[in-house]
């Protein structure tokens, strides 16, 4: 945790000795990289979201009895598993127009990353309820819960606890999927550095300073899942999910 | 047998909202029709695009092999007792590991010429490809070797084996099982990055598809064609990983 | 006194391996049962049975009176479902032998869940009866204590009063000191003593402390392959057991002591 704080710091200081050395450039990229990185940002959380719902929808539901509902979720989760995110994002985009559903690119966006994330995630989902020790569930039908409430008050909040270093990796990954949304016309944080690229050609610097932005949310995501590991995790010590 | 009900019910309700979708898709006029022209598909998308597979699996296989040598590489110097060879490769590997693969194929894309190197896109995209997997590959074999029970590291040198000796008929056979179907997965998650060659105007599929696409003002058949290829991939690739890791699980026991 | 478990032929089995073998077991209302006999002799699957966590191959097993794993149907004993098993399951209360406590809640937080979301208990209710249950088996002070905070014998001791929140007829108790360090031991032996002189409560008792199954329990019931090879009183058994093999595994426990 304490390595993550420094690195931060020296990513800050990183930050300073760039803006001190080319002031005049670094004035000149910033903002455009910035506005980037408020629609990268809008992008994961939003996306992340979708992605959360979709997975612990569809990780229950690989577990039901039910094979009608347990199919629905493994070919979902095969579909945006097995293909490629670009592929996904250019369907959801411009192909489903063809097929009459019309999105604007935000929308188009957080649809196919959240959809794309939810698949990987559901496996998560599924695994860390598979993980509760099976002494859990049969405390309670010795309690004589209902299946329902066991999995509310009892699985779950020890699942979901378990999950939660691999979901902050999730979030990383989603940070990094974003990247490629300037294929369906939004202006994030690459497509910005691009742009600028194509304009002033001081490449070094510009991609540069956009890799490190990226780094750095990613830097900060990891301390938000650290502290959430901490302050949930009271009582159990369990590997990760 | 309240199961088979249920399933009935759910099957039935499946049946019922998608006839609910037929019907309201029916009624709207501004959509378009779900035609699928067929002869399109099989005269001119198919044809174009498995004249490109070549280059998005050489791509992917040229990459791999760039990526599990060099992670080997960042996984020893990783694992170094130097501190001062340790600590910046394992904040290289974070940091390549941490940010997007289309960030750093524009870095060098745009960059390398600067310095001299002019390579071809497709190199610099599979250059690309190897430098940022490495980084997943390099925690693959350090997992790997970290796995192994510190007691066998310990028999070892009680036994008295010698390093050479020690790695190659202890540590090395009992961390490969773990690893091969890790480097696998990664082969396949490689292979469906591919796409993001197209960035750079690399010519592989879903850069064809595009074209296709533009050329004919429609995306419906190459894109989705794409995409089936890419499951289709996938799949065949999920089976081969699971029997890899049979065959492993067989040879041990 | 009337029946408060019955086992009619019950029979169970695992693949090829019969564990039970149309098992006859008849236990009293407030009697204390102690069940001895070597591993896999399926002493453990009766209870597990009888807490519904196995399903029965064949016979039938009563509670209070009334079949627990199968239901009445236009005058017919068809299998129970979940919607039946759960209202007659109530009556049962079991205590593990890994005390399998909630690693998420605090002492008092696991004994008021089950009373809370099973019998719908306000939650006032439900701490005001745990507050008790913890009294009792000596714990107040570490009610807000974590499972991993606590003793194995506390733990133990907590899932009693959990068990107990759900105010069961029957208890049953699955060799509940065999994961304990021995200085441990007595104090979970302890409660249970008390708990059966100061309650009405049927109780079965799968244990290894023949000590305490001779000095306690009503009746000691051997087991052997599946079958009750002997059963009676603890003086009879423990004094003048009628079989060999009753007194072999006597001897073979009670010299391991």
């Amino acid at each position: 945790m304490k390595r993550h704080y420094i690195f931060l710091i020296l990513i800050l200081s990183f930050f300073a000795g760039l803006a001190v050395a080319s002031f005049a450039g670094f004035k000149d990229f910033l903002p455009a990289l910035l506005r980037g990185s408020v629609v990268t940002i809008k992008l994961t959380v939003m996306a992340y979201i979708v992605a959360l719902v979709l997975a612990f929808a569809a990780g229950l539901a690989k577990l039901s009895p039910l094979w009608s509902i347990r199919w629905l979720a493994i070919g979902y989760i095969e579909i945006f598993r097995g293909t490629s995110s670009l592929v996904q994002l250019f369907w959801i985009f411009f192909v489903l127009p063809e097929f009459g559903i019309m999105l604007e690119p935000m929308q188009a966006g957080v649809l196919a990353l959240g959809l794309n994330v939810g698949a990987y995630g559901a496996e998560v989902v599924r695994a860390a309820v598979l993980a509760v020790p099976r002494e859990q569930y049969e405390v309670t039908t010795a309690l004589n819960f209902s299946r329902a409430m066991a999995l509310r008050r009892i699985i779950l909040p020890q699942a979901i606890v378990a999950m939660i270093p691999t979901w902050g990796n999730l979030f990383i990954e989603l940070l990094k999927g974003t990247a490629l949304v300037s294929v369906i016309t939004l202006t994030d944080l690459t497509f910005a550095a691009y742009q600028l690229n194509q304009s002033v050609l001081k490449t070094m610097e510009i991609f540069g300073l956009a890799l490190v932005i990226y780094y750095f949310m990613a830097q900060v995501s990891r301390i938000a899942t650290s502290a959430l590991e901490e302050r949930l995790g009271q009582g159990l010590s369990r590997g990760r999910a | 047998m309240r199961l088979w009900r249920m399933n009935l019910l759910v099957l039935s309700a499946y049946a019922i909202i998608g006839g609910l979708v037929v019907v309201l898709y029916g009624q709207s006029a501004t959509i378009g029709s779900i035609d699928w022209d067929w002869e399109f598909t099989r005269n001119e998308v198919l044809p174009r695009l498995i004249q490109v597979v070549p280059i998005t699996i050489q791509a992917t296989f040229l990459g791999f092999g760039i990526a599990v040598v060099l992670g080997l590489v960042l996984a020893i110097g990783r694992l170094s007792k130097n501190v001062w060879i340790s600590r910046p490769v394992t904040e290289v590997i974070e940091f390549v590991r941490g940010t997007p693969l289309l960030v750093q194929i524009f870095f060098l894309f745009f960059i390398l010429p600067d310095y001299g190197i002019v390579l071809p896109a497709f190199l610099t995209g599979v250059l690309a490809l190897g430098l940022h997997y490495s980084t997943y590959c390099s925690e693959v074999y350090r997992a790997g070797l970290e796995n192994i029970p510190r007691g066998q590291w310990e028999a070892a040198i009680a036994l008295n084996l010698g390093p050479l000796r020690t790695f190659k008929d202890i540590i090395v056979p009992q961390a490969i099982p773990p690893i091969v179907p890790a480097l696998g997965n990664y082969l396949i998650a490689m292979f469906k990055d591919t796409p993001l060659l197209s960035f750079i105007a690399v010519v592989e599929i879903m850069q064809e598809a595009k074209i296709i696409g533009s050329e004919w003002y429609v995306f419906r058949e190459p894109i989705t064609i794409v995409g089936l290829f890419f499951l289709l991939m996938s799949v065949v690739a999920a089976i081969g990983v699971r029997r890899l890791e049979a065959w492993f699980r067989v040879r041990r026991h | 006194m009337s029946l408060m478990v019955e086992f009619k032929n019950v029979t169970k089995r695992y693949g090829e391996l019969t564990v039970l073998d149309e098992l006859n077991l008849a236990v009293e209302t407030d009697e204390k049962v102690a069940i001895i006999g070597p591993s896999g002799s399926g002493k453990t699957t009766v209870l597990r049975m009888l807490m519904t966590l196995e399903r029965i191959d064949s016979g039938v097993i009563y509670v209070d009176g009334v079949p627990l794993t199968h239901m009445e149907k236009k005058g017919d004993l068809v299998v129970a479902d979940e919607k039946y098993l759960r209202q007659v399951r109530g009556r049962i209360g079991m205590v593990f032998q890994h005390f399998n406590l909630f690693p998420h809640k605090t002492a008092i937080g696991n004994c008021i869940e089950a009373p809370m979301y099973v019998l719908g208990l306000s939650r006032d209710e439900a701490q005001q009866r745990a507050n008790d249950l913890l009294d009792m088996v000596g714990l107040s002070d570490k009610k807000d204590h974590y499972p991993s905070q606590l003793s194995g014998g506390q733990q133990q001791r907590v899932a009693i009063a959990r068990a107990l929140a759900m105010r069961p007829k029957v208890m049953l108790f699955d060799e509940v000191t065999s994961a304990l360090d021995p200085e441990l031991v007595g104090e979970v032996l302890q409660v249970i003593r008390q708990l059966g002189e100061d309650h009405s409560l049927t109780m079965l008792i799968v244990t290894h402390q023949m000590g305490f199954a001779r000095e306690f329990a009503d009746r000691v019931c051997f087991f052997y392959d599946g079958q009750i090879l002997e059963q009676g009183p603890p003086a009879q058994l423990f004094g003048n057991a009628e079989h060999e093999r009753t007194r072999q595994f006597l001897s073979a426990v009670l010299e391991a002591h």
